[in-house]
């Protein structure tokens, strides 16, 4: 019989992050999944990052996750956006050749040795002592392992629907999986339902562009990786056009055959992710909507068009197309549709990624009823890395708030649970001053290095731009100067802090130029040189709120306690604490209708 | 809530009593006490108890007793300090106000006990019955704290912090949403809306001063040379009024005080009589003396005798005392019926009373026009802010809002204008008890069409 250290069921986004952490940390691992000409498969947009998500790519990156590097390598176009929103907010984002990234994933995993491949479908779980130690296939067979990490992605019962067609799978024209739902299921584990959607490809050589307006990519592209992964040299565009009154009234008009509205499709989607009907049904008031036609790679004249996520019978989809200017004579190659999967409650997990109920068992990605690559591909990092550490009796690995974006998403998940598709934003963060994209490395790749994630030259990489960063700081905070306007003498680092000033102002003075030549500050080192003039206070003012929080964290709960037992509590706050088990007074206090004077009462109970 | 920092607030309940007791816990206590307190005598650093004054500045402002206790010997296990003071809200208010000044902050309900309970000065049952008490108290206080907002200020707390949120959703949505075709912040908008958010800040915060007024009175300040008849003015509004209600003795003032009830207002009256005067300087009449006192007052009452006085004085003083406060002053001429000179103030015609303290003629109209003067606005509306920690929460906001305000003019990016509204959100939402995290998402999309 097998035996594996860790087993991953699923190579998706967060299956591929999973297998790649444990092996890499050095355990024996076996990825499964029902189709391995599919590992790193992007279902829908043929694009990654963006605001918020972009910062997770890095932090996946500054991690030792492979995300960013095969981005790095398969993308097509670049753009930072939020550029004029501050540093805080850059976000990176880029479209990617769809099949040469799913290849580059293969290649990756291929070229570390101990990860094994196996494709079959897992239909259950082995399980003793509440405690998973295998799994079985679809073939029957019983593979054992220490620990096993689930990542069926939307494949658990999979529904795709395209008007009244119900067609089960897990992505179109792919089998779903049925049977370890249900084992779950009697396994005592909250099963719910969600439904998201995806948007229809087109024929590029069908679609006029001269009716559309281009975006093209940025004149200077950046890359994901801290690495030196090659820079982007050739870029594609992606082209904005807009619905109209008129697409509106078809689509509408077959909304009754919609499985979103004639009750076919009950489950939760993704609010801020809406199909095209959705938008329409909700926003009447709107006349227009945007769409983007993005190009699918390099090799292929397939286009995504993104905006127009719909479940609509084909008929309705490719009339409606048909009116958008631009589109007007589109050959359909896939048609949009809906799917409806089993998501388990992220409630039901330690921040770890591990369940409660079952030991070693770990899940990642969109059965935790999240939405989007990034957020699966950071899920499937953290789990695979803890899984690791489990079977090796080590402490688990947990990001705060205060430390990454990975930090507010798995806490958010297992503190709040989620009951639509959870998509990662800035505003969920409460220090995003802190969590930039410019400092994935100094926040995370200290961590990476420990956990044997990383080679040293990454810390290498990271010690020589702090020091730089840090001595040119204090050479502006030094030298005293006029510059234009300002006749007054002063220090320098005074006048970067002006918003006015940008680093870039500062070459006029020929010394501070000479200064940059000289100690080779790239020009990421002068942002970050500015950043820390212009925001040290805000970043101080965040640090501080930090500590408080931490030391909240610090204090942990009991894993199973009555808490009906403290009387001072509220009635509500002792249901929730029943149900939950946060495992610190930190976590307990981001619980809704958990209220200060709640936390009060509890840190008096549970501190020692 | 776990914050080190050094705490202060009063052990015994809120109102008048025998003595009142602030308790300060924290590593600075024992130096942020030293700024305003002066021992009697040389401190024997051996003895626990020391008797001496509160002073703010150079003024006494009371006498009080000390009893400090060493880390980890205390009922938190830090440093703590115990000032027994006299029990007028009026002088336990001011004694928490100068240590605030001095950089600590109000304990939050219960934070005494937790200390204790983390530096393990007590065990679990006795924290559990503590924290019985502090629920039961809490909920006593959350009933005042009912009271105290049912009426405009609780509401307009709210309003004013769903404005921010409706604010802060349009600038989150253009930092998360950028991509998706949304609307766009109007900062001239905002700039009009945090004008006006300062504005009712301030509006709340001077109401506090009101607050504070109808609960302790109304400080009515009787000044004027010697022998005009302040104390007889004095005694006459007194005995106008027989329910004399105290008359704050043993405070080591240099003044006399009374309260009386006019129409159901409580009006402290204040006589600087009491003040020595070391030169007999007229031209100051006590006035630099008594500044301090008439900075405090809501009305002034500016005594002189009409039978000796030097109008050209009476007119500077007036604009002087006008200029430097802005107060109600009252201009009374005393002593009219024996005067024979009352025919000849054409220069401030209209501008005085003609009294007798002596025979108690005119003190009828005195007191209406006092009573007139007044912004009854406070009176009838519950919209005060009452609670220190409250006001310590919308100074804070309020400085933040002007953050905001000079961000948006000097162009600052849209990350921290949001860093900064969230910081007024904090604030705002610790006194109405608000969380805001939440808030936020919800109302983005509530509001706004999202997603490609």
């Amino acid at each position: 019989m097998m035996f594996y250290d860790v087993i991953v069921v699923g190579g998706g986004h967060a299956g591929a992050e999973a297998a790649a952490a444990s092996a890499r940390m050095g355990s024996s691992v076996l990825l499964i999944t029902m189709n391995l000409h599919t590992i790193g498969e992007m279902s829908c947009n043929p694009s990654i990052g963006g605001i918020a998500t972009g910062q997770i790519v890095r932090e996946i990156d500054a991690l030792g996750g492979f995300s960013g590097i095969i981005a790095d390598h398969t993308m097509i176009q670049f753009r930072m956006l939020n550029r004029s929103k501050g540093p805080a907010m850059w976000s990176p984002r880029a479209q990617l050749d769809r099949l040469r990234f799913s290849d580059n994933w293969r290649m990756v995993l291929e070229s570390i040795p101990n990860i094994s491949f196996c494709q079959d479908s897992v239909v259950e779980l082995l399980i003793l002592n509440e405690k998973v130690y295998g799994v079985k296939t679809m073939l029957g067979v019983e593979i054992k392992s220490k620990a096993v990490i689930l990542t069926n992605g939307t494949f658990l019962n999979g529904f795709i629907h395209i008007g009244e067609k119900k067609i089960s799978g897990g992505r179109i024209s792919e089998k779903s999986t049925t049977g370890l739902s249900s084992q779950l299921k009697s396994l005592g584990f909250d099963v719910g339902r969600m439904k998201t959607g995806t948007s229809p490809r087109v024929d590029g050589r069908s679609l006029n562009y001269s009716e559309m307006v281009e975006q093209p990519g940025d004149d200077y592209p950046k890359k994901f990786s801290y690495l030196d992964t090659p820079p982007l040299v050739n870029q594609y565009s992606c082209y904005i056009t807009y619905t109209s009154e008129k697409v509106h009234e078809i689509l509408r008009s077959g909304f009754d055959r919609s499985p979103n509205f004639n009750g076919s499709i009950n489950s939760k989607g993704p609010r801020y992710c809406p199909s095209i009907e959705d938008k329409i049904y909700r926003f009447s008031d709107r006349a227009r909507h945007q769409i983007f036609a993005e190009p699918e790679g390099l090799n292929t004249t397939e286009v995504y068009v993104n905006g127009f996520s719909t479940s609509l019978p084909q008929e309705f989809q490719f009339d409606a197309l048909h009116q958008i200017p631009g589109f007007e004579q589109a050959k359909i190659l896939k048609p949009g549709y809906a799917i409806e999967y089993d998501y388990f409650s992220p409630l039901q997990l330690n921040h770890s990624l591990e369940t409660k109920k079952i030991k070693n068992l770990f899940f990642s990605g969109q059965i935790n009823g999240t939405t989007g690559y990034e957020v699966a591909a950071a899920q499937g990092l953290i789990a695979g890395i803890n899984a690791h550490l489990k079977i090796h009796g080590k402490a688990p690995f947990v990001l705060l708030r205060n430390e990454a974006y990975i930090g507010v998403l798995i806490d958010d998940l297992v503190t709040k649970g989620t009951d639509e598709p959870y998509r990662m934003f800035t505003a969920r963060a409460e220090y995003r001053i802190l969590l930039r994209q410019d400092n994935a490395d100094e926040r995370l790749t200290p961590s990476a290095i420990d956990l044997g994630l990383v080679e040293n030259n990454r810390l290498k990489k990271l010690e020589e731009k702090l020091n730089k960063v840090e001595k040119c700081v204090s050479y502006l905070n030094r030298e005293i100067r006029t510059l234009n306007k300002i006749t007054q003498p002063t220090r320098i680092a005074t006048l970067l802090s002006r918003p006015e000033i940008s680093y870039e102002d500062l070459f006029f003075l020929p010394e501070i130029k000479e200064y940059g030549k000289y100690n080779k500050l790239k020009e990421e080192e002068w942002q970050q040189v500015s950043i820390l003039i212009k925001y040290k206070a805000y970043i101080e003012r965040e640090r501080e709120m930090a500590i408080n929080l931490i030391r909240l964290e610090k204090i942990r709960l009991p894993k199973f306690f009555d808490y009906k037992k403290i009387q001072a509590l509220s009635v509500e706050a002792q249901e929730k604490l029943n149900t939950h088990f946060p495992s610190s007074i930190g976590q307990a206090s981001r619980i809704s209708g958990i209220s200060p004077s709640d936390i009060n009462t509890l840190l008096i109970y549970m501190k020692r | 809530m776990l914050d080190k920092d050094t705490i202060v607030a009063l052990a015994t309940s809120d109102g008048h009593g025998a003595i009142a007791v602030i308790r300060i816990s924290g590593s600075e206590a024992f130096s942020t006490l030293s700024n305003i307190f002066r021992p009697l005598k040389k401190v024997n650093t051996k003895e626990r108890i020391t008797l001496g004054f509160i002073l703010d500045k150079e003024e006494r402002v009371d006498q009080v007793i000390v009893t400090s206790f060493k880390a980890p010997k205390s009922y938190t296990g830090e440093n703590l300090i115990e000032v027994s003071c006299h029990g007028s809200p009026y002088i336990y208010r001011r004694i928490l106000h100068l240590l605030i000044k001095t950089g600590i902050r109000m304990a939050n309900p219960g934070e005494f006990t937790m200390r204790a309970f983390l530096n393990r000065k007590m065990d679990l049952a006795q924290a559990e019955a503590v924290s019985d008490l502090i629920a039961s108290e809490s909920q006593v206080d959350y009933k005042l704290a009912l009271t105290q907002f049912e009426g405009e200020t609780y509401k307009n707390i709210k309003v004013l912090r769903r404005k921010f949120i409706d604010f802060a959703s349009i600038i989150e949505i253009s930092i998360d949403f950028s991509e998706e075709n949304v609307e766009r912040p109007n900062y001239s908008k905002l700039s009009t809306f945090l004008l006006q958010a300062k504005e009712h800040i301030q509006h709340l915060l001077n109401s506090f001063h009101l607050g504070n007024a109808i609960k302790e009175g109304i400080q009515v300040v009787i000044i004027g040379g010697p022998n005009v008849g302040k104390s007889t003015l004095l005694n006459s509004l007194v005995k106008y009024d027989r329910a004399i209600v105290s008359d704050i003795p043993g405070t080591t003032r240099d003044f006399i005080e009374e309260t009386i009830f006019f129409n159901g207002i409580r009006l402290r009256l204040i006589d600087t009589a009491g003040i020595r005067h070391t030169k007999e300087n007229i031209e100051t009449i006590g006035i630099q003396l008594t500044y301090d006192k008439v900075s405090n007052a809501q009305v002034i009452l500016y005594l002189f005798d009409a039978m000796h006085y030097n109008t050209t004085k009476i007119l500077k003083e007036f604009s002087n005392i006008d200029r430097k406060f802005s107060i109600n002053i009252i201009i009374i001429a005393n002593k009219y019926d024996v005067s024979s000179k009352k025919l000849f103030l054409n220069e401030l015609a209209g501008k005085y009373y003609n009294i007798s303290a002596k025979n108690k003629e005119g003190i009828d109209e005195l007191l209406e026009n006092i009573y007139n003067l007044l912004d009854k606005r406070y009176f009838k509306s519950n919209t005060v802010i009452l609670n220190v920690r409250h006001l310590e929460l919308l100074k804070k906001t309020l400085s933040t809002v002007n953050n905001i305000y000079y961000g948006i003019e000097q162009g600052s990016t849209d990350d921290l204008i949001a860093s900064d509204i969230r910081k007024a959100l904090y604030f705002l939402g610790k006194i109405s008890g608000e969380i805001t995290t939440n808030d936020l998402l919800v109302n983005i999309f509530s509001k706004f069409c999202i997603g490609k």
